[in-house]
């Protein structure tokens, strides 16, 4: 392995032509005569954000949370429903105080944001008494629950799903133009992957890792540790929920699908994939799955039947994730 | 009454049903220490085999007797090629590599089989109905799947109590290199042990194949059943498993066909059965959180 210095320029090197590569992707796509590469790369960004969120909780809190897709789909059916009411004209709410629909996503994505972060919060509480496998499973159920109740949320399409008439408004900008709801994904993913830079490496992030990595100590030192995850938990569920609102423009159609358990295990494989505990590890986790998917798919309609023995040898062999093996990163714990 | 007489041996069918796949699960994980989101694959063949060989052969116990084996083998194969090297991996690692393994074979069944429902014949010994108590008339073919989950719990109890064999696995699961050391093939007899949760797996999906669709995917919403059914009951103890079950079939069954009317009496028949019915289908879920919030390792805490 190199020595530190080397693998930091090497790192700093590969960051800044992905950021090149990114801001050219929609042009390049273009140029090859392959419009449709735009929403895919646009997928791929929202599902990087996605994972950049569920790795707050599992690759810096250590919570391996098998229900992010409860956050996910929950900032989405927020802008789905927002947009439908709006588009009624009726109030979502009228009781204790009005609540309108709206289409802004000034008003609607940070909605999603906190739907997304309370629910994580009252998910967390109670989850966060157990520990372990125990913990995955009651997350995992906890997205059961919330699948059903979609299922079953007849005035919101049920089973059915519901269809958004038009993507979020996001003055000056026109999120229907493919191009401009690329760069409105990428800005945000690059913002929240700044910010997220920022909170692992302050003392809130530091704190974090220590009872990551040592629970007991971290209490002795006098650290309320539960509190701790459960703030992180809740953070990284409001940045899923996000990526949620995003999936939900993307599409500009919501069903219980988003929230369903093998959606839990795609973001899963996303973030463990490029490699927990990185900024950069989900993001390329994201647009290795993405591709993958898309190449493999257009090979044949079972594409499955490669890509899970990938997974596999992937678990087998490739513990540290793909940004692991490119950037030739010093392990971080274990 | 009837019909509460009947909705309770729904709930007591599916119970055991659920027991023979949540069996088979924390038994593995008890004492591997290995969870296996696969296992609802293993369901998924035993139907599909049994399905297969019972249309050829017009026989459900034909079909019966060629699952068994059939995913016995499937599951010592997969423990052999990839599973048996991650025993010592963390449970995210096994989470995924076994998601791995069931996009895999719901694929490979979709090539298989194709994508449209089997439909499996229970014997026609077992086609009528019996009346168990005077005037309350039950399908034969249910009341011999709560017959076979008991028998199988039975089995079980005295396997891992009361025999070598199970002595072996109890050791196995406490010390693995003391239980090696004293001359024991323990890898072999992991395989053995993965074999036996397969094959309960298995018979857990031949059972299930007359009263639902044998069909793609059809493991994963019952694995997902069985894993609250092992949490509830404590990871590793065969009777949580049990006990889990039961509560489980019961507040499923019993949630669905009373919560509807039962909100009735609250509000508007038509809020009723859209409230009641998602109710009911997040009931068993709300009662795992219950149960963790009270006792955070189940039930029936298998160790310490």
């Amino acid at each position: 392995m190199d020595n530190p210095r080397a693998a930091g320029a090497r790192r700093a090197a590969l960051i800044g032509a992905a950021c090149a590569l990114a801001l050219l992707a929609p042009a390049l796509a273009a140029a090859a005569g392959a419009d449709y590469l735009i929403g895919v790369g646009t997928r791929a960004l929202i599902l990087a954000l996605a994972g950049l969120g569920l790795n707050l909780a599992l690759g810096y809190g250590g919570m391996v949370s098998f229900g992010h897709a409860a956050f996910f789909g929950a900032g989405a059916y927020t802008v789905a429903i927002l947009g439908f009411h709006a588009t009624l004209g009726e109030p979502l709410l009228t009781w204790p105080f009005e609540i309108a629909g709206t289409e802004s996503a000034f008003l609607a994505w940070p909605a999603a944001m906190a739907a997304a972060g309370a629910l994580a919060l009252v998910i967390g509480a109670i989850s966060l008494r157990t520990s372990g496998l125990y913990f995955i499973m009651i997350t995992l159920a906890f997205a059961q629950m919330l699948f059903f109740f979609f299922v079953s949320l007849e005035a919101y399409g049920g089973g059915d799903g519901l269809g958004l008439w038009a993507r979020s408004s996001l003055p000056p900008l026109d999120l229907h133009d493919p191009w401009q709801f690329y760069y409105t994904v990428l800005g945000l993913l690059a913002l929240f992957a700044v910010l997220k830079g920022r909170l692992v490496a302050s003392r809130f992030g530091l704190a974090l890792q220590g009872i990551r990595d040592n629970e007991r100590r971290m209490r002795a030192l006098g650290f309320p540790t539960v509190r701790y995850k459960l703030a992180a938990f809740a953070i990284s569920g409001a940045v899923t929920g996000l990526a949620g609102a995003l999936i939900a423009n993307h599409a500009e159609f919501v069903s219980p699908a988003l929230l369903s358990w093998q959606r839990s295990g795609e973001i899963l494989v996303i973030v463990i994939l490029g490699g927990m505990g990185t900024v950069a590890g989900p993001i390329v986790g994201a647009i290795a799955f993405v591709a993958t998917e898309e190449a493999l798919s257009q090979w044949s309609e079972h594409w499955r039947i490669v890509f899970g023995p990938l997974l596999v040898l992937a678990v087998l062999f490739a513990r540290q994730g793909l940004w692991g093996l490119i950037a030739a990163r010093e392990r971080i714990h274990d | 009454m009837l019909l509460l007489t009947e909705q309770v041996l729904n709930g007591l069918q599916f119970g055991v049903m659920l027991f023979l796949l949540a069996a088979g699960l924390t038994l593995v994980l008890g004492i591997m220490n290995l969870i296996n989101l696969a296992h609802g694959s293993l369901y998924m063949i035993g139907a599909f085999v049994a399905a297969t060989v019972a249309r050829w052969t017009g026989s459900f116990m034909l079909g019966l007797l060629a699952a068994l084996p059939a995913t016995a083998l499937v599951g010592m194969a997969v423990e052999i090629v990839a599973l048996r090297a991650l025993y010592r991996r963390e449970h995210l690692d096994q989470v995924l590599a076994t998601f791995g393994l069931i996009l895999f074979f719901n694929e490979l069944a979709a090539m298989v089989w194709g994508p449209r429902a089997l439909f499996l014949d229970g014997p026609s010994w077992l086609a009528g109905a019996v009346e168990i108590i005077p005037g309350v008339p039950y399908p034969a073919f249910r009341l011999a799947v709560l017959g076979v989950g008991l028998a199988v719990a039975a089995f079980l109890y005295w396997l891992v109590g009361h025999t070598r064999l199970g002595m072996l696995i109890r050791a196995g699961a406490s010390n693995r290199e003391m239980v090696a050391a004293l001359g024991v093939n323990i890898r072999a007899l992991y395989t053995l042990v993965f074999g036996l949760g397969a094959l309960l797996a298995g018979l857990a999906g031949v059972m299930a194949g007359p009263i639902y669709a044998v069909e793609v995917g059809m493991g994963e919403p019952v694995l997902i059943l069985a894993i609250v059914v092992i949490v509830i009951g404590g990871i590793g103890s065969i009777r949580g498993a049990l006990v889990g079950a039961v509560l489980v079939g019961l507040v499923d069954t019993l949630g669905r066909a009373y919560l509807p009317s039962l909100l009735g009496l609250f509000m508007g028949p038509a809020n009723a059965s859209g409230v009641g019915g998602s109710l009911a289908s997040m009931s068993i879920y709300i009662l795992m959180a219950a149960i963790l919030v009270w006792r955070p390792r189940g039930l029936f805490p298998a160790h310490g």
